[in-house]
């Protein structure tokens, strides 16, 4: 064992809230309980806990949750011996009185989640959270849809309104090694606060990405535990910490009891996630929210379309996350267009 | 109608919604500008309002208010915190206050819904865009069957979204979930806003999620939305659905319980260009809104004078 050093970069589990799209919203207050005593064991310093859509995003848009979050987010607390509780809410999807409930439930980190280009929304959450004494991150999703120079520029109005963590955040898992390289490079030159990364695997490059902007300085990763999350899935945590051990880069997180959280915790949930299917992939290829895919998958079934052409009209609309409703829209579209060609034929 | 009995009314704020509100007010036959209130010099609103040859100050609502017998009416199109402290100063002077703010101090109005039930009002809230171009459509499901819980998703261009806006998302959100169950008739409601920021910028769109309770009858429901649809439409003619309502049978655990089934309509809006290009539906339906109400009320202060 090496001689301890401090941790390299901070880490955030978020099984508890990505991995919440990959089972539509239905863990139990037991599965929360058990996963942060799992990972808490393993000395993760931070772990997140909402519905997928952050606070307040049960909905028919984003699925119904089964158990009321402030429950979890209680419970992930009376469970957490040294990891602080992180949330994480979308302006325009929660509101901040979610946040207020979420403080209250004892939850100390305030991730606020807005659309990479919609800085400017994110100011009064960021604001209230260091009112309620939390830990502010500004969250900039689905960043592969703009260069790393206007990204600098929201990372800067996010670091003026006082965030303690502006996050690149890959929401499309669509990010090659360079552009995951060059959006964290551009953004930690351009603040002063501290810059995480959030990959998804899509491409499956989260682990790749995420080792890539700690060259680039990048002081926070997230991951998720099996990679449980929207989409092919997160960047591993398990893999990760096992990664960087091996790259002697330190994380203060134990591997073996990370490992064993995943495997003995984490997998028994979900037992076929982690493939990268071709759903998956689409989606980093086509640069479209990982989110969308259970949702691509239930309207294909409901409306008896293809769930890969759905994706692919999704990437060519360019919708951003939230925009779940524009699935139905697209199912509808393709109904017609299998209408009218059949017509044509007859 | 001669230019005389055109009720003489002012406009606070020269944002997109005053600017556009007042290209629209001079195509009214029942409502004349006669002066739009800014906080900005160089504000392009006042200087558009100045070309059309409207009075225009810079220096806020006192202006306004010392000449508050000649404006028998004002729209409001500043924010709901601005407007919070206008609202008495409005009443005090006897001027009828049409608020386009989320401020929410007077009955929230949606013309094809309740218009007539508020023309006495002192004040009256327009709710958001996106409580203009949804409640109606609740309105239509609660009239023939129980909704349980309405969720509506309002999706708007980032270029059509002012600073107003961006920093007051959740007024939005909070005023437009209320609308929902006040207004629409649904038992609980839940309102979401996406901003998009591809180019060319999006149409407004909006999504109405309505649950439905159980004795729905189909036909009866489809068709009291397309009514609906149409009613909204001979005021923003550009609203629209994408597509026939689309109805899902399933079971859905909501907030107001769980039901078997679900409506859902996706509406578009394309503006009338006005102000902002035709993308910002947004704008559109709120400033046709408002000049439907403010044309209501001044038939009452016509007959009143």
């Amino acid at each position: 064992m090496a001689i301890s050093t401090a941790p390299r970069f901070r880490l955030t589990d978020s099984t508890l809230r990505d991995g919440s799209h990959a089972v539509a919203h239905q863990f139990t207050e037991d599965q929360v309980r058990r996963v942060v005593r799992a990972l808490d064991a393993a000395n993760v310093p931070v772990i997140e806990v909402s519905h997928g859509d952050g606070i307040g995003g049960s909905s028919f848009n984003y699925g119904f949750i089964r158990t009321d979050e402030m429950r979890l987010i209680r419970a992930a607390t009376e469970e957490a011996t040294r990891a602080k509780i992180a949330v994480l809410m979308v302006p325009g999807i929660g509101t901040k009185e979610d946040l207020r409930k979420a403080a209250d439930a004892g939850a100390t980190v305030a991730r606020i989640a807005i659309h990479c280009t919609e800085a400017d929304i994110a100011q009064q959450h960021i604001a209230l959270a260091e009112e309620l004494g939390m830990e502010s991150v500004g969250f900039l999703m689905m960043a592969s849809m703009i260069s790393p120079e206007h990204l600098a520029g929201q990372a800067q109005l996010l670091d003026s309104y006082g965030a303690g963590t502006v996050y690149v955040v890959d929401s499309a898992g669509a990010m090659t090694i360079d552009d995951a390289r060059r959006r964290v490079s551009a953004v930690k030159s351009a603040v002063s606060c501290q810059v995480g990364i959030h990959a998804h695997n899509n491409l499956s490059l989260a682990v790749a990405n995420s080792l890539a902007a700690l060259e680039e300085g990048v002081d926070q990763i997230d991951g998720c535990a099996t990679g449980l999350g929207a989409g092919a899935g997160n960047c591993p945590t398990e893999i990760l910490i096992a990664a960087c051990e091996k790259s002697g880069i330190t994380t203060g997180v134990d591997p073996l009891l990370i490992m064993d959280a995943a495997e003995d915790t984490v997998r028994p949930i979900h037992p076929n996630h982690g493939i990268i299917d071709r759903d998956g992939l689409l989606l980093g290829y086509a640069g479209v929210y990982s989110s969308f895919l259970l949702h691509a998958k239930r309207a294909a079934e409901r409306y008896g379309v293809d769930t890969k052409q759905i994706i692919l009209e999704l990437g060519e609309r360019r919708v951003v996350g939230g925009q779940e409703d524009m699935i139905i829209d697209v199912a509808m579209e393709l109904q017609r267009r299998a209408a009218d060609a059949q017509v044509s034929q007859s | 109608m001669t230019e005389e009995s055109r009720i003489a009314c002012a406009i606070v704020g020269s944002g997109n919604i005053g600017t556009d509100l007042m290209y629209k007010l001079g195509r009214s036959p029942h409502l004349s500008v006669g002066l739009m209130v800014g906080i900005d010099e160089s504000s392009d609103g006042l200087r558009l309002a100045g070309e059309a040859g409207i009075d225009t100050t810079h220096e806020g609502v006192e202006v306004l208010l010392e000449r508050g017998d000649e404006f028998p009416i004002v729209f409001e199109a500043t924010s709901a915190w601005v407007h919070r402290q206008n609202a008495p100063k409005y009443q005090a002077a006897g001027m009828k206050a049409i608020d386009l703010t989320p401020a929410r101090l007077g009955p929230l109005v949606v013309p094809p819904v309740n218009l007539s039930d508020h023309l006495e009002a002192t004040n009256v809230n327009l709710i958001t865009c996106g409580g203009q171009a949804t409640t109606p459509i609740v309105h239509a499901v609660a009239g023939v069957c129980d909704v349980p819980y309405a969720e509506i998703i309002s999706t708007v261009a980032s270029a059509s979204a002012g600073p107003g806006t961006r920093q007051n998302i959740d007024e939005f959100t909070l005023t437009t979930s209320a609308a929902l169950s006040e207004v629409g008739g649904a038992d609980t409601g839940k309102a979401i806003m996406v901003l998009n920021p591809a180019e060319p910028p999006i149409l407004m769109r909006n999504t109405v999620f309505c649950a439905l309770g159980d004795g729905y009858d189909r036909d009866e429901v489809h068709d009291s939305i397309l009514a609906m649809v149409d009613e909204v439409a001979q005021y923003v003619p550009g609203y629209r659905l994408r597509s026939d309502p689309v109805f899902d049978e399933d079971t859905f655990n909501t907030p107001g319980g769980d039901v078997k089934a679900r409506v859902v309509a996706l509406l578009e809006v394309e503006g009338a260009g006005d102000y902002l290009p035709t993308y910002a539906g947004n704008l559109d339906i709120m400033t046709a809104s408002a000049v439907r109400v403010g044309e209501a009320i001044a038939d009452v202060v016509r007959e009143a004078k």
